[in-house]
């Protein structure tokens, strides 16, 4: 798949209207490419998490333009109509605690997105299993997300996230509850993956351990959006 | 696809289980009401058919034997008896009362029934042990829900009884035993005045000029005779022959005889529409309070149940559930829960009330149906308070802040 990433142009987003407006979003524009991973930086209240939601199709921007994969989705209003297959089928999500489905085990934690999406049950748990065999959690792969650690949960998010070849992955704070081993391994996981399966990878964090790793990062500051090149460092 | 709705029943199953058996033992008790109910119809369809009558000839204008009290005079039978279209009659008296049985007593319908042939109407129809009344005094055919064993002694009023025989399911519409003695006896039962009732009525004839005549020996005597017997009964019971239509010789006995007559079919209305209409609108109230407290019951769960899902239906939606899932979900859950407590409640009726409970529960498969029915419809309009909150439930939670 060699798709054209994601490319945000002029994005705004006002919370609420009148004297009680918010531009939590005044000017974000960027563009992450197949492959790559960036890191999003900014301090607390500068929008990341508004701007991962309007990423995710989760809230409505308020003006500007995403184009995800050469499709225009957003233009001053959405241009595509099913949202929910939108976030299935083209969007992978990380969070900061792995939000697994408590009452599906390891491998259907994955294999759901897939059967969401129309895939029979052996091929949609076949795909988990092979992306559990790349991220190295195989062997958990019958467990109940309660009895993992949290990097093996992690891990199961991250497969989660990858398993329907989202052209664009959102990462949010993936690594903060990590040793910084575990937070490195998740990087170079997510790295990794990206490469393999071409996706553009959007890392949300504050975490100090994982920022030099990053070859490009976007700041965000009062809803404005800096590009600067990260230290890009090898680990 | 795999059911999200069964995965998360298997995961919590404790939960189910448990609040399913609560559940079920109100179903139980649910179905344990209707089954009284058509307990008490088939009681009196049972207490009809077994007296053998096609006919009840009662007091004028009453509701009687069973719904109202009629007394009428015990030689009526025999100007029926002469009636075209009449095969047999036979005398018939019922009275509640309690008989005693050593140190406790038995609330029991006693009826008082003519010497006969077994076939006589108003007799018990068979016997599970023993046989039929064969003396003219002080014996008696009791039921076994009264727990009487044969050849034991039991008092009704004044007088002892043997058992000596025992007969099954018949009982009066209030679900009471039902006891057989000879008429003469039930008569005596039912009328007798105490002792010194008996004693002053005696001395009061005694002073009476008109009765004390010196001139007229013996009229004394035979008003006291005539004081102290007891020539009524309750009921005529009539058997109609064969070729005739019970409704219109029941047409001509109330021409002719100044009474009221009822057939079978009318006698199966006062019973059912009159005498336990009551307790059948006692019950109906109880159906309605059970299902709604169950109904209570599953909207709470399964309302709690999805509030504890909360983040698992944000992430669900986020990754493209649709609302339709997810609502299936809910709402398989609560159906899960109510077939679990419908077959908790369907064992409990069928294993526990209906053998233990002092009255018989008829148990009908097509009111098991629309119990179970009912449930799911129940489970399915409790379900919508917490499918709400799930569809209310935003996706951007799952990102949070
Ligand atoms: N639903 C909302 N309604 C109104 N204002 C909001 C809403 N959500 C966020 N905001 C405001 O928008 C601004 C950006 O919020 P956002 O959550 O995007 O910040 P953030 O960068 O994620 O912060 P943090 O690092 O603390 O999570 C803040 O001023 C916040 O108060
Ligand atoms: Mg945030």
């Amino acid at each position: 798949m060699t798709g054209a990433g994601i490319r945000i142009e002029g994005l705004r987003k006002r919370y609420g209207s009148g004297d009680t407006a918010v531009d939590a979003l005044k000017q974000v524009d960027m563009q992450v490419f197949p492959g790559e991973v960036v890191g999003l930086i900014g301090p607390s209240g500068s929008g990341k998490s508004t701007l991962l939601k309007c990423l995710g199709a989760v809230i409505e921007p308020t003006a500007g333009r995403m184009i995800l994969d050469d499709e225009v989705i957003y233009d001053d209003g959405w241009k595509v109509k099913d949202l929910r297959a939108l976030r299935r089928d083209s969007i992978g999500f990380i969070f900061q605690a792995p939000y697994l489905i408590s009452f599906l085990d390891v491998t259907d934690n994955i294999a759901l997105l897939p059967m969401l999406a129309g895939k029979p049950n052996a091929e949609a748990r076949g795909q988990a299993l092979d992306l559990l065999k790349a991220l190295d959690v195989e062997h958990r792969a019958k467990a109940m997300p309660p009895q993992l650690s949290g990097g093996e949960q992690q891990r199961v998010a991250i497969a989660r996230g990858l398993v329907n070849r989202p052209p664009v992955i959102l990462a949010d704070e993936p690594t903060a509850p990590l040793d910084s081993e575990r937070a490195l391994a998740v990087i170079r996981i997510l790295n990794e993956m990206a490469r393999r399966y071409e996706t553009a990878i959007i890392v949300v964090t504050h975490d100090e351990k994982i920022i030099p790793t990053f070859k490009r990062i976007y700041h965000i500051r009062d809803g404005v959006t800096y590009e600067e090149a990260g230290q890009g460092l090898e680990f | 696809m795999i059911s999200l709705a069964g995965r998360d029943i298997m995961h919590s199953w404790g939960k189910f289980v448990f609040t399913g058996a609560g559940l079920g033992l109100l179903i139980g008790v649910t179905l344990s009401m209707a089954g009284i109910y058509r307990g008490m119809v088939d009681d009196a369809k049972v207490l009809l058919g077994n007296s053998g009558a096609d006919l009840w000839v009662v007091q004028k204008d009453t509701l009687g034997p069973y719904a109202e009290p009629s007394s009428i005079y015990d030689d009526t039978w025999r100007g029926i008896r002469g009636m075209p279209g009449v095969a047999r009659t036979a005398n018939v008296t019922y009275l509640t009362m309690q008989v005693r049985q050593g140190e406790r007593d038995v609330r029991a319908m006693i009826s008082g029934v003519t010497a006969g042939e077994p076939g006589t109407p108003g007799w018990p129809s068979y016997l599970v042990a023993g046989r039929q009344i064969t003396r003219g005094h002080y014996e008696a055919v009791a039921d076994v829900a009264a727990g009487f064993k044969l050849g034991e002694r039991i008092g009704i009023r004044r007088n002892s009884y043997t058992v000596v025989g025992l007969t099954r399911r018949m009982v009066s519409s209030s679900g009471d035993p039902m006891v057989f003695i000879p008429l003469k006896d039930a008569q005596e039962a039912q009328f007798l005045k105490d002792n010194d009732a008996i004693l002053q009525q005696r001395r009061r004839a005694a002073v009476n000029p008109a009765f004390n005549r010196p001139g007229v020996p013996g009229l004394l005597d035979a008003v006291i005779a005539s004081q102290s017997t007891n020539p009524y009964v309750n009921a005529v019971l009539v058997q109609v022959a064969s070729g005739h239509d019970a409704e219109e010789v029941a047409a001509s006995i109330r021409r002719w005889k100044r009474l009221t007559v009822y057939t079978s079919g009318q006698m199966e209305e006062i019973l059912v529409g009159k005498l336990i209409a009551t307790s059948a609108k006692q019950i109906g109230m109880f159906l309605v309070i059970l299902s709604i407290v169950s109904a209570a019951i599953v909207a709470f769960i399964i309302y709690t149940l999805t509030l504890g899902k909360i983040r698992e239906i944000a992430v669900l939606k986020l990754i493209g559930t649709r609302n339709r899932t997810i609502a299936g979900l809910i709402m398989q859950q609560a159906v899960a829960l109510g077939m679990i407590g419908f077959v908790v409640g369907k064992i409990t009726a069928t294993l526990v009330m209906a053998p233990i409970f002092p009255k018989y529960v008829l148990l009908e498969p097509l009111d098991s149906v629309k119990g179970f029915v009912a449930v799911v419809v129940i489970c399915v309009i409790s379900s919508i308070i917490a499918i709400r909150a799930a569809l209310k439930v935003d996706p951007a939670e799952a990102i949070g802040g």
